[in-house]
């Protein structure tokens, strides 16, 4: 039962021949983006509950989110996803170092989405605006004006009211926790993926260097594309969502 | 068929060829064994209910300890034991040999998917030691998110076993498409592949949403997100939707492949073309999508929209329909066969007789204005009872029972088997039959108590069924216990069957192509397709029972 | 029939319970039509076809399908579903329509106890009073987890939440005591989260609306505590006999009378009156170590007069204990 010689090293016992290989694992990767895509919809579901119920909250709140950084994350992130298309083309070429370079760029755009990333998170820990119980935020810059702090802290707190300093203007919160607490989790587990997808793009930059993968075997790179391609996807939605409310 | 003596059994040898095994015959013992345990566990928890509920008052186990054992009773026996008993065992044994496969499409994947259910088994243990947990299997919040129990450890291994389930699910999905052998057409796959198939489309599909709703329901504890707790602006009933937009096709999940293993069971033992192959592959289908649609029928005194109470309860009312053919199908099968009644036969029988029970009771829950009535007390306690035990659990240990020489070139007693099927049959009868009564009478579920009520003559009318519930219980526990313990007896030595057997004459590949037990590679060589897996009107293969 | 529904139901006491008995009945009757087609055709089947010892094995009929006998599998259960459908729905919106001129009461489910609030002003603990032919809608909520308001004469049952009102109405068509069921998982004591609907002519209902509140006042306070002890279901948590469940038993309390309590902070309290009215009104403030922070508060529910009952009462039983 065991292959010919002239079968290729990398062919899996089990399977007959390449192709058979290649098919099953591209559907296998289309099933588990399927899975993917499911298991970002039910937390699109508790966003489109919640922005429903409160609509006006999503508005005020989107407003606290730095749209500037969000374009940039989203620039670098359709920018990666091409270098990774044609880091798969340039294998199917055979062009090997072509490939490494596209898949380091790949890199380094996944690498500046989490810095760029961190920094966003960075700026609203520090102001308090986190998830859930943990959410402080009530708009220190009135709090700077006038100097009664403890009057205002308790209007601030029984009325959901918070100040926009760029605006000017007071608005009302309903429940904005929450809208932090579905920003906070979408994008951590969006940048969870990102993480991860580092990790495999570092894996096939190793394999591209080391020669194992070439136009006669690229399963693993197409692989990875797919599901880096879905990263890229999943941040086009999030973005609008949460930064580009009204 | 005979040849070399290789099999996956003793080749190759030692603890850590099993340990880090990519074969998935290995693979679906070691699930086999894993579930059995737990199956084991999770009955010893229901027998001490029974024991428990025998009297009205809480003279067995504290209120405390009633709740944390009905919770892991369900958990256990829903995540550990019914869905990944069958696709994780028998269908990891079988879907490659019934394709003429050399294995799955992904055997890494495969041990992967093994030890992420031995991790999330390893969670519930730790749950279990460290003082159980209370919130019910269904873990709605807001008590779940203040209960002083392990909720977290539960959901964990919850959270895990759901990722096993995806990648089995993923495993077989790619197999079932590109690992045919050639010529096995979508219409020559027996039925049990369809039926796998089926499961698996759910199991990818449905089982993201409660690893994001476990998660959520993690960080509400952590963090209090307020997504479900009421106290933070959340909502509960959002909670449910969620939970049962999972946990309702999972229902599918647990109950599909039981019917993959009847619609092999009944034919190999009637000697019989299996009546309607087109449409059990194609219910199959229906079910498995429809069973994403009505999971809003869990919740119909949530106060939930009239309109969503409409819209569920007409739906649910498809998914009966396919379902009530498919046992039309299986009874037709019989039709001038030759039925012998041999323990696979006997389960196949009685899951017959206790699904139609079990489905047929579902018609009353679907009823809105009769499920206010009945919903959460014993009525449903027995009615999914019927479903999962009466259906899915007799099923596989039919299926246990037809493929054991198969998977083991063992030969058990069949007396013995035969004996512990009726018990099985009028044990769980006996157990719960009453239950519906009860449920007719009021009696809610997740009581531990029920001395209480303020009328001695509802008391004692509750006690006296709820005591013969327990007493049958017994008998169905004791018969199970024995009928498996008569499985594994047969494992001893001296107990070997000749490789080629086939003792029951069947015409499915893993019985014609290779020997029992399989070779370590499945095949010795390519198999050829000569015959579809039910056809006794054109091909007769000889029952053989050589030692 | 009737006496079949006696046997297998609780009374049928709303007027909404024969109809959807009735439907019951309906479904159960095509069901046991449909069972008996399965298992008697399986049965005969298997019998009839059944391999005996000296046959010969041979090759079996290739009849696999039948399309029209497969339709009427299809058609003859569609049908029947769609009819217990359309009554299921049908009865459904019976049983939410609310008739004009219904009494409004206000019920509130706490771990674990129910607390009914009337129009008037009244209030009660797990035992709700209505009179007879008169709708009565109910209105739900939480002040904690979920629970579940369900009365099985009425055939009505409703979820209780804590983030909304629910609502649900029933009418009672004879006078007499029928248990209330928590049916929705709530902690430790859920089992024990039982009520007591009492239906009572409609003069006799006048009459204890007048009297509820002020009743009582002539007992002596002992007895009163007495009363008290089950009708404001500290029952439900509190023993007399000396074992513990979700709170101490009052057995325990009373014979620690002048004594130290050690509290779950570490710190300790003398048990006296003062402790005791405390442990009602704030009973979060003082836990007694090993146990739960799981009571609700009395505050509202309980005057001064009842207060002082209870502790009489709960003095009393050290003495009886003795004895």
């Amino acid at each position: 039962m065991s292959h010919d010689k002239s079968s290729p090293d990398h062919l899996y016992h089990h399977f007959y021949d390449v192709d058979q290989q290649y098919e099953t694992s591209k559907l296998g990767m289309w099933a588990f983006i399927l899975t993917e895509v499911l298991t970002f919809g039910g937390l699109f579901v508790a966003y489109t509950i919640y922005r429903a119920w409160h609509p006006d909250m999503f508005f005020n709140a989107n407003l606290l989110l730095d749209v500037n950084k969000g374009l940039i994350n989203t620039i670098v992130l359709i920018a990666s996803s091409l270098t990774m298309a044609l880091a798969i083309w340039a294998i199917q070429l055979n062009k090997r170092k072509l490939s490494l370079l596209m898949l380091f760029i790949t890199f380094l755009c996944a690498l500046g989405f989490l810095g760029i990333k961190y920094v966003e998170y960075e700026h609203k820990f520090h102001l308090g605006q986190l998830p859930g119980e943990y959410y402080s935020y009530m708009g220190p810059e009135v709090v700077q004006q006038i100097h009664d702090q403890e009057k205002i802290d308790s209007y601030i707190a029984s009325n959901n009211i918070f100040f926009d300093k760029e605006t000017n203007r007071l608005y009302t919160m309903n429940n904005p926790h929450i809208f932090f607490s579905i920003y906070f989790i979408m994008t951590g587990l969006h940048g969870l993926h990102v993480a991860i997808g580092m990790g495999l793009i570092a894996w096939l930059m190793v394999l591209t260097a080391r020669g194992r993968l070439h136009a006669g075997y690229y399963t693993h790179m197409e692989a990875v594309g797919i599901f880096w391609h879905l990263v890229d996807l999943i941040w086009i939605f999030l973005f609008p969502l949460f930064y580009l409310i009204g | 068929m005979s040849g070399t003596n290789q099999n996956y059994l003793t080749h190759p040898k030692g603890i850590m060829s099993w340990l880090l095994t990519l074969d998935h015959k290995r693979i679906g013992l070691m699930y086999l064994f894993g579930g059995l345990f737990f199956f084991f566990i999770g009955g010893l928890l229901a027998l001490g209910m029974r024991y428990a509920l025998a009297t009205p008052e809480a003279d067995f186990v504290t209120n405390d300890q009633y709740n944390s054992m009905y919770t892991l009773h369900g958990a256990i026996m829903i995540f550990l034991f019914i869905i990944p008993a069958i696709p994780g065992a028998l269908g990891n044994i079988l879907l490659p040999l019934m394709l003429g496969a050399k294995d799955v499409a992904f055997p890494r994947l495969n041990l992967a998917s093994f030890y992420l259910y031995t991790i999330g088994a390893i969670f519930f243990i730790y749950v279990m030691i460290s003082g159980g947990v209370d919130t019910g299997w269904t873990f709605y919040t807001p008590y779940s998110t203040e209960s002083h129990t392990n909720v977290m450890g539960t959901t964990m291994g919850v959270f895990i076993i759901g990722f096993s389930s995806i990648l089995t699910g993923l495993n077989f999905i790619a197999t079932v498409h590109k690992m045919r052998t050639p010529g096995l057409t979508w219409y020559k796959l027996p039925l049990f592949v369809w039926a796998l198939y089926g499961t698996s489309l759910v199991q990818i599909t449905a089982t993201p949403v409660i690893a994001i709703t476990m998660v959520l329901l993690m960080l509400e504890r952590l963090l209090g997100i307020g997504i479900f707790d009421p106290a933070l602006g959340g909502d509960p009933v959002l909670f449910q939707h969620f939970f049962w937009f999972y946990s309702h096709p999972a229902v599918y999940i647990m109950i599909l492949p039981a019917f993959g293993i009847i619609s092999e069971i009944i034919p190999v033992h009637s000697r019989k073309k299996v009546w309607g192959y087109k449409f059990i592959a194609y219910s199959t289908l229906s079910i498995a999508f429809i069973g994403f649609l009505v999971w809003g029928h869990h919740m119909f005194t949530s106060g939930q929209s009239v309109l969503s109470q409409i819209i569920f309860s007409f739906i649910t009312y498809f998914v009966g329909i396919p379902t009530g053919v498919k046992i039309f199908s299986w009874m037709l099968t019989m039709y001038r066969g030759q039925v012998s009644f041999t323990p696979p036969m006997l389960y196949a029988l009685s899951f017959l007789f206790l699904f139609t029970i079990g489905g047929l009771t579902g018609i009353f829950l679907g009823a809105v204005a009769l499920d206010i009535h009945l919903h959460d007390t014993y009525f449903v306690v027995a009615h999914f009872h019927y479903v999962m035990q009466g259906g899915t659990i007799v099923a596989f240990l039919g299926g246990l029972h037809h493929w054991w020489p198969k998977s083991f070139g063992k030969m058990y007693n069949q007396t013995i088997a035969n004996i512990c099927a009726i018990g099985v049959f009028i044990g769980f009868n006996g157990t719960f039959f009453p239950q519906f009564l009860l449920g007719l009478r009021g009696m809610p579920r997740r009581y531990a108590t029920y001395d209480a009520l303020g009328s001695e003559e509802l008391v004692a009318q509750y006690a006296a069924t709820h005591g013969s519930s327990t007493f049958f219980s017994g008998i169905l526990g004791l018969s199970i216990f024995i009928g498996v313990m008569n499985l594994l007896w047969s494992l001893r030595k001296s107990n070997k069957l000749d490789p080629g057997t086939n003792p029951w004459g069947a015409l499915t590949m893993e019985w014609t192509h290779t020997t029992s037990p399989p070779h370590p590679h499945n095949f010795e060589e390519e198999p050829v397709l000569e015959h579809g897996p039910y056809d006794y009107d054109k091909v007769i293969v000889q029952p053989t029972l050589k030692k | 029939m009737d006496r079949l529904t006696e046997y297998l139901f609780p009374k049928q006491v709303s007027s909404f319970a024969h109809d959807i008995d009735n439907l019951f009945y309906f479904i159960f009757y095509a069901s046991i039509v449909l069972f008996l087609i399965v298992v008697i055709g399986m049965v005969y089947l298997a019998i009839k076809y059944r391999f005996k010892k000296g046959d010969d094995i041979r090759l079996t009929s290739s009849l696999d399908h039948n399309n029209t006998l497969e339709a009427m599998f299809f058609i003859i259960p569609l049908i029947l579903v769609m009819i217990t459908f359309v009554w299921g729905i049908k009865s459904y919106l019976d049983m939410i329509t609310v008739p004009d001129g219904a009494i409004e009461i206000q019920v509130k489910g706490q771990k674990w106890a129910w607390i009914y609030d009337y129009p008037e002003g009244q209030n009660t603990m797990n035992e709700l009073v209505v009179p007879m032919d008169t709708p009565i809608k109910v209105i739900l909520s939480s002040t904690d987890v979920l629970h579940s308001f369900y009365i099985p004469v009425m055939r009505a049952k409703m979820d209780v939440l804590p983030n909304r009102y629910n609502v649900m109405w029933f009418d009672a068509n004879q006078p007499g005591e029928y248990p209330i069921f928590c049916t929705e998982y709530c902690g430790t004591s859920h089992s024990g989260m039982i009520g007591k609907l009492t239906v009572l002519p409609k003069k006799a209902y006048e009459i204890w609306l007048a009297e509820a509140g002020s009743a009582d006042d002539d007992l002596p306070l002992e007895e009163l505590g007495e009363k008290l002890y089950t009708k404001k279901a500290c029952n439900t948590c509190h023993t007399l006999d000396g074992t513990a469940l979700v709170g101490p038993s009052y057995l325990e309390t009373s014979q620690m009378w002048g004594q130290e309590r050690v509290l779950d902070n570490g710190s300790s309290v003398v048990v006296d009156e003062n402790y005791i009215r405390s442990s009602m009104l704030e009973p979060q403030t003082q836990i007694v170590a090993g146990y739960q922070n799981v009571m609700p508060t009395y505050q509202g529910l309980l005057n001064d007069r009842e207060l002082d009952a209870l502790i009489a009462f709960l003095k009393t039983l050290k003495e009886d204990s003795q004895i």
